[in-house]
Order: structure tokens, then sequence, then C-alpha cells
């Protein structure tokens, strides 16, 4: 053995190196306070060893980034905690950074002749911020494409170059498929290929200017090999631990639903460790002050004015009073860094809409998960085609933007907003269903606003029969109201009525008999057989999902309202909304929700 | 024989030929993959820039007769690298009525930074999420304290019979003026 090593040494001179490597010494020994650029070398190599392995699972284009994550995420055997890994490591990168500028200032460990190396220092925690800002937009989810659109709307204020820089950037003038090759060539290859040799060029100045010893010195000296190491050794451990605490604790790293630029994502935040400058960027005095120059001084002036003064710390540290300075001016940038991440952090808990937003990503996601599992992985077209056909997604946006000007869904737009001025038309909530129904044969509600209030049916026939009519009908006949509602109503075939329907099949039978010969509802209504001389809407399959998508499309149609139809407009017909859009509108308005049902559904278009 | 006097600067201008030679020729070596890398890094600044084509969005008779701002996807033709997409959503605008036959068209890009700014019925304004800009319901700053250097931008509109017709182009944040991106 040992005339193998000889043999090698005398070819490599190893042991030599390795000497170097392990006795260097350390003048009052080894120390805690010495291990914060261990701890970060450790967590560079844990980045390298995921990185590269979440690399073999990446797929970076706009129809495959979130499709690959979320493969790694929720079907990749210890994906999960590998994406968590490599997710939280990242961020106790950051702080790691933090701990060790921190130390290397109070120590005076960046003064001559250890200039050089500090600005090793200063390009490492740069590089360590871009792999930061590079690797979020990665998996292309709401959060992490939004925040990078804004990261790189600001690259665009930089004076002179900025929008060709951002175009360079961005891999053209829109986010799309450059963006993430361009962004993961960043992420992947150059900076971390930059960070190898900035690393190597930091080590190698460290260890030839020896370490900063901390005065006095409190004990003999002592040797990196063992002493050191080992307490470099247990705080990486300390590290791990909550890293690990954390990616357990989360099951991996969150991911939000595919990008969508059509649509607001009010939840929009950078990661936790651009809070500060995000908060910075709202801060008033900005506005006040520097006008329309606000954004080109929050953004470009005061971060490269900062980065300047920290670049220039061993020069400033020349001065008699300079080394008082930096301190001074590190620990006001750190207590404003914490008070502007704490104050944005508090905003936020207290802001019910942004809250709300938060809650509606989460079910965002979960809905998109599940729409994949339901369909048994993700189509061509990519994750967000899937979302786009789902109408529990689709629906209360088209909602939304067509119905809510004139109709309610549980007294809101469908998205849970509430508008001033009343309904000129049904709420349709529970459409179709026996207690939808229900109200709207009652006398004293089918005059309120969710039914007909608004619309100029409240002096119709119907109205004047619901009134009238059928209270004395009703009443000489116990029973045949619910039995006829129930038979009316299961025409929709709604999905959550599908059990009750069915146990109740000789009530239906009863209920059917009911309109027809009890209530007469078929002296102006269609029911389950054509009636040429019907003046009202056809009651066959009354709220069934063809019947809905039919009242969208065309609700002048002699099957509905015909001439009689106030204001709503013949949506398919008039080009208006698609098919498709119909369908998904009808889908969710009668709960048709089911991801298995949507899925197939798709597929059967 | 030779006189070693004379020998020192022929051998002095001989070393720094050499010495130039091996730097032109080693720097040529290298200037032809960094050329060709800087050449190809740079294409997005040669390729034209999608969008800024008509786009129709909606039909005018769907637009709410009180002036509410109604949020629209424009669905266009897109080129997105390799990919072409014959139909895709580019993004969202606000059409508001603003007389019988006038609509106005506001990007929903905020200009400060680029969020998504989104629509309040109540108290009937736009607001920014990211930054808390707000704008009034024709797009116009309200608030003196809004980080936004200018107002939404608006976007040219064309009426063609009852179908509403909007140039759909993105504009540079953060800047007092509207610039397009090109």
């Amino acid at each position: 053995m040992s005339r193998l090593v000889d043999w090698l040494d005398s070819r490599t001179g190893v042991r030599s190196l390795v000497h170097e490597v392990l006795f260097e010494r350390i003048p009052g020994g080894a120390r805690w306070r010495y291990v914060w650029g261990s701890t970060l070398t450790f967590c560079f190599a844990v980045q390298v060893i995921t990185g590269i392995v979440l690399w073999m699972a990446y797929s970076p284009s706009a129809t495959t980034a979130w499709e690959s994550v979320y493969y790694i995420q929720h079907e990749m055997t210890g994906g999960w905690l590998l994406r968590g890994l490599h997710h939280f490591t990242a961020q106790a990168m950051h702080v790691l950074l933090v701990l060790h500028l921190l130390q290397v200032v109070i120590d005076g460990a960046y003064k001559a002749p250890r200039e050089v190396n500090y600005w090793f220092g200063v390009v490492l925690m740069l590089l360590t911020l871009g792999l930061g800002l590079t690797g979020y937009l990665l998996p292309w989810d709401q959060k992490g494409y939004g925040a990078t659109k804004v990261a790189t709307a600001l690259m665009g204020l930089v004076p002179g170059v900025g929008p060709s820089l951002q175009k360079l950037v961005v891999g053209g003038t829109e986010y799309g498929n450059h963006t993430l090759t361009r962004f993961f060539a960043l992420h992947a290859g150059l900076l971390p290929a930059l960070m190898v040799g900035a690393v190597a060029a930091h080590v190698a100045l460290f260890r030839r200017h020896g370490i900063t010893a901390r005065q006095p010195l409190r004990r003999p000296e002592g040797r990196f090999w063992p002493d050191q190491v080992l307490m470099d050794g247990v705080a990486c451990l300390a590290v791990l631990a909550a890293v690990l605490y954390l990616t357990l604790r989360h099951h991996g790293a969150e991911l939000h639903a595919p990008a969508d630029a059509t649509q607001p994502f009010n939840a929009a935040r950078p990661e936790w460790y651009f809070l500060f400058l995000f908060e910075f960027l709202k801060l008033e005095v900005l506005t006040s002050w520097f006008g329309h120059h606000g954004e080109l001084v929050g953004a470009i002036i005061v971060p490269g004015a900062v980065l300047g003064l920290l670049a220039a710390m061993p020069v400033l540290g020349n001065w008699r009073l300079g080394h008082r300075f930096n301190i001074g001016f590190l620990v006001v940038l750190l207590l404003g860094s914490l008070g502007l991440t704490f104050r944005s952090l508090q905003s936020d808990a207290t802001n019910a809409g942004y809250q709300a937003a938060v809650r509606g990503a989460t079910e965002a996601s979960a809905r998109a998960v599940a729409l994949i599992k339901a369909n048994g992985g993700i189509p061509p077209a990519g994750a967000a085609s899937l979302l786009r056909n789902d109408p529990a997604t689709a629906g209360p946006r088209l909602f939304a933007q067509h119905c809510a000007s004139c109709h309610r869904y549980d007294g809101h737009d469908g998205q849970g907003t509430v508008a001033a001025e009343l309904p000129s038309a049904p709420d349709l909530k529970g459409f179709g269903s026996r207690s939808w129904l229900a109200g709207l044969l009652e006398p004293s509600k089918v005059t309120n606003h969710a039914y007909y209030g608004g619309t100029k049916f409240k002096d119709g026939k119907m109205v004047k029969y619901v009134v009238g009519k059928l209270p004395k009908r009703h009443a000489s006949n116990p029973g045949a109201l619910e039995a006829m509602i129930a038979a009316v109503s299961a025409e929709a075939a709604l999905p959550a009525q599908r059990d009750q329907d069915a146990a109740d099949a000789a009530l239906l039978e009863k209920g059917r008999s009911h309109v027809r010969e009890t209530f007469g509802c078929t002296d102006c209504h269609a029911f389950r057989k054509p009636d040429d001389e019907a003046s009202a809407p056809d009651l066959t399959g009354w709220g069934s999902r063809e019947w809905v998508v039919g009242v969208i499309a065309d609700p002048t149609h002699v099957r509905f309202y015909g001439s009689r139809n106030d204001r709503m407009p013949s949506f398919v017909k008039d080009g208006r909304l698609t098919d498709v859009e119909a369908g998904l509108l009808a889908d969710w308005i009668r709960g048709d929700t089911d991801a298995k049902a949507v899925v197939q559904r798709a597929a059967r278009r | 024989m030779s006189n070693p006097v004379e020998k020192v600067p022929a051998e002095g201008r001989r070393a720094f030929l050499k010495e130039a030679a091996a730097g032109v020729v080693g720097g040529c070596c290298l200037l032809v993959p960094a050329g060709a890398g800087l050449v190809a890094w740079l294409d997005p600044l040669s390729q034209p820039s999608g969008g800024g084509g008509w786009v129709r969005v909606a039909a005018l008779s769907a637009l709410p007769a009180d002036g509410a701002p109604r949020r629209v996807t424009v669905v266009s033709e897109r080129r997105d690298g390799w990919t072409r997409e014959p139909e895709v959503p580019l993004g969202a605008i606000y059409l508001r009525r603003t007389g019988e036959r006038s609509v106005q068209a506001l990007h929903s890009v905020c200009p400060h930074a680029g969020c998504f700014v989104d629509y309040r019925p109540e108290p009937r304004s736009f607001f920014c999420p990211c930054h808390d800009s707000t704008f009034a319901v024709d797009g116009s700053i309200n608030d003196p304290g809004s980080p936004s250097p200018r107002a939404m931008d608006g976007l040219e509109v064309e009426l063609k019979g009852d179908e509403v017709w909007v140039r759909f182009v993105q504009f540079r944040t953060g800047i007092k003026e509207k610039v397009a991106v090109s």
C-alpha cells in the first residue's frame, strides 16, 4: 500500500497536496465562527449533485417545462425529495452567504492583502443570486413566471442597453421556448461553471493568505484536519437537517399551476430572499422623490450603489474609521432588508385579497394535478391545455366575462366578486336542482332578483301562475308539488342528484304525471313529447347539459324563449362563444366538474 | 564568430515576434468559436418581433353599456421559437365601451413592472397586486402615490360592424413614455 502511494506521489506529488489541504495552520485553534465558508461549499456540492439528477428529468420548453417538473414532484420515485433538497438548499445558501459576509467583515478578513479574495466572494454572492433568479423560472409555473417577468422588465430599465439586454435574456420580445432554453443554459451551464472557477480561486487565495484569526488567540495553534473539519462537518449537518426538515414539511417544493399569460395571478411574489427589493420598490418615497424615475432608482441605481459600496469595502477599510463604517453600513443594510422583508410578509398576512389569491393558486395547482391523474398523463399540448378545457377552471372565468353582467352565481360573478348593482337575470348557482326549482315555484321568491325579479318575465304568465294558480293546486294535492319538482329537476340529470334521482324512481314517475295533469305545466311547456303549440321553454331535458348549451347557443330558438327572449344574447350563434366554451360553462353551472368526467368529455371531442 | 552584443536585440526582436505570433494564433483559435457563439447568442436582436398585428377580440354588443371594463383574452397566431401555434392565447386586455360605437382597449400588463393588472368592480378601478398601483376605470393614474410611471397602456381599436379589432402590442415597462417593445 505504502509502495503504491510512493509510486503515485513520485508521479503526482499527491502527498504534499494532501498535506497542504489538510494541515493548514489555524492560529488560535479551530472555531465555530470559521464554519460559514465550508457550509457554503457543502451547499454548492448539494446543488451540483441534486441539480444534475434534476437535469436528467427536466425538459426546458413552454409545453414541457412545467410538465417535467410535475413529473419530478408528483410521480418520480424520490423526485419530491430531490427537488425539495435543491429548492431549500438554494434558500439556505442565501442565509449562509449573509452570515459568511458578516463574519468576514466583522473579522476584517476583507482588508489587505485579501482584497481580491473578498471580491471573488462578492462575485460568488452575485452568482448565487443569479442562480436563484434563473432557477425560479424553470418550473414555468404561475409564480416563477410572474416573478421573472418583473425581474426581466426591471432589467430593461438599465440605461442605454436595457431593452436589448432584456431581449437577449428573454430570447425575444415575449416569454416562450427560448426564454426557458436560455435561462436553463445559464442556470445549469454558465453560472455553475463560473461558480466552480470562482470557488476554486476563492479557496486558493484563502489558503495563500491563511485564515484571518480572530484576536485575541484563545488557544494554541490548531490544524484544519481534524479540528476545524469536525466543526465544519457538524455545521453542515445542521444545515442539512434544516433543509431536510423544510423538504419533508412541504413534501418537496411548491409547484403552482402552469404559467398562463391570460390570467391575473394576484399571488405574484418573488422568492422570499428578494422580498426586500420587492418591498423597496413599493415605497412611496421612490415616487415622491424621484417621480417617474422611481422605478429606475429603486431597481437599478440603489441596488447598484449598494453593490458598489460592498465592493469598495476593502478600499474604505484603509481609512481610519473605515472598518467601523463598513460594519455599520453592513448592519444598517441588513436591518433595513430584514425590516422590508418583515413589512412585506406582514402586509401580505393582513391582505385578504392576497390570501384569497394564494388559496386560489393552491387550488388551481391541486386541480391541475387531479386532471393529470384522471387523464393518466399530460397531453402533448401541455398541462395548460387540460386547464383550458376544464369547466372548474374556465367556467367561472367565462361566467364572469360573459354572463355576470346580468346573471349571478351564488350572488357573485363566478369568481367571488360581488357587484353593487342588482342582477337583471336569475342566479344560476344550483340551476336545475330541486332546490333551485323549488325556489322558482315559491310565490314569495319568484320575483326575487335571484329569479325573475330583474327580467321582463316578472310580469309574465309564469309568475302569474306561480303566484296565482299554483298554491291552490298545491294545497289540494299534498305531495304533488315535491313530486313534480323532483321529476322536472331529474330531467337535468345533475351529477349531484344522480343517487337521489335513482332512489326516487317511483316519485319521479308520479311527478311526471303531475307535470301534465295536476299542474298543467304542459299548457305552455313541452314535456317529453313534441308540442308545436308550446309557448314556453321545453321542459324535456330541462337543465341537462344539452339543454343549457342550447340556451347559451341561442335562447331565441323556438325550443326555448323564441321571440319572447328577454335580452339574452345568442352567444354561440353570434360567435361570442364557441361550442366548447358553451359546454364548459354548462358543465360548471351544472356542477359536472369531476376530473374523470371532464377528461373523458375532452377525449370525446 | 558572432558578436554577442549584436545578438541580443536580434533575439529580442525574434522573441517578440514569436510571442506576438503565438498570441495572434491562439487568439484566432478562440475567436472562431467565441464569435460563432456570440453571433448566435445575439439572434433575438435580429429576429422580427412577434405581435403588433390586428386581432379580433370581441363582439361590440357583448360589452356592457354602462362602460364597465370587460377582460378579454387575445387569441391569435404565435411563433414561439420553433413552434408555430395557429391559435394561442397571447395575453389579455380590457375593453370598455365609451359610447354607442366607441371602445377603449387597455393592456392588462402593468406599466410599472409588468404584472397582470386586475379589475375590481368595487371601487370600479384597476389594481395591480404586485406593488399596489391603482388606475381609474379609463386607465389613468388615480392615486399620486401609485408607483406606476404612466397610465395603463391604451391599444388601437377598430370596429368592423359588431366586431372589435385591436392591434395587440407589448410596451416597455417602468418608464414614463409609452414605447412599444420591438
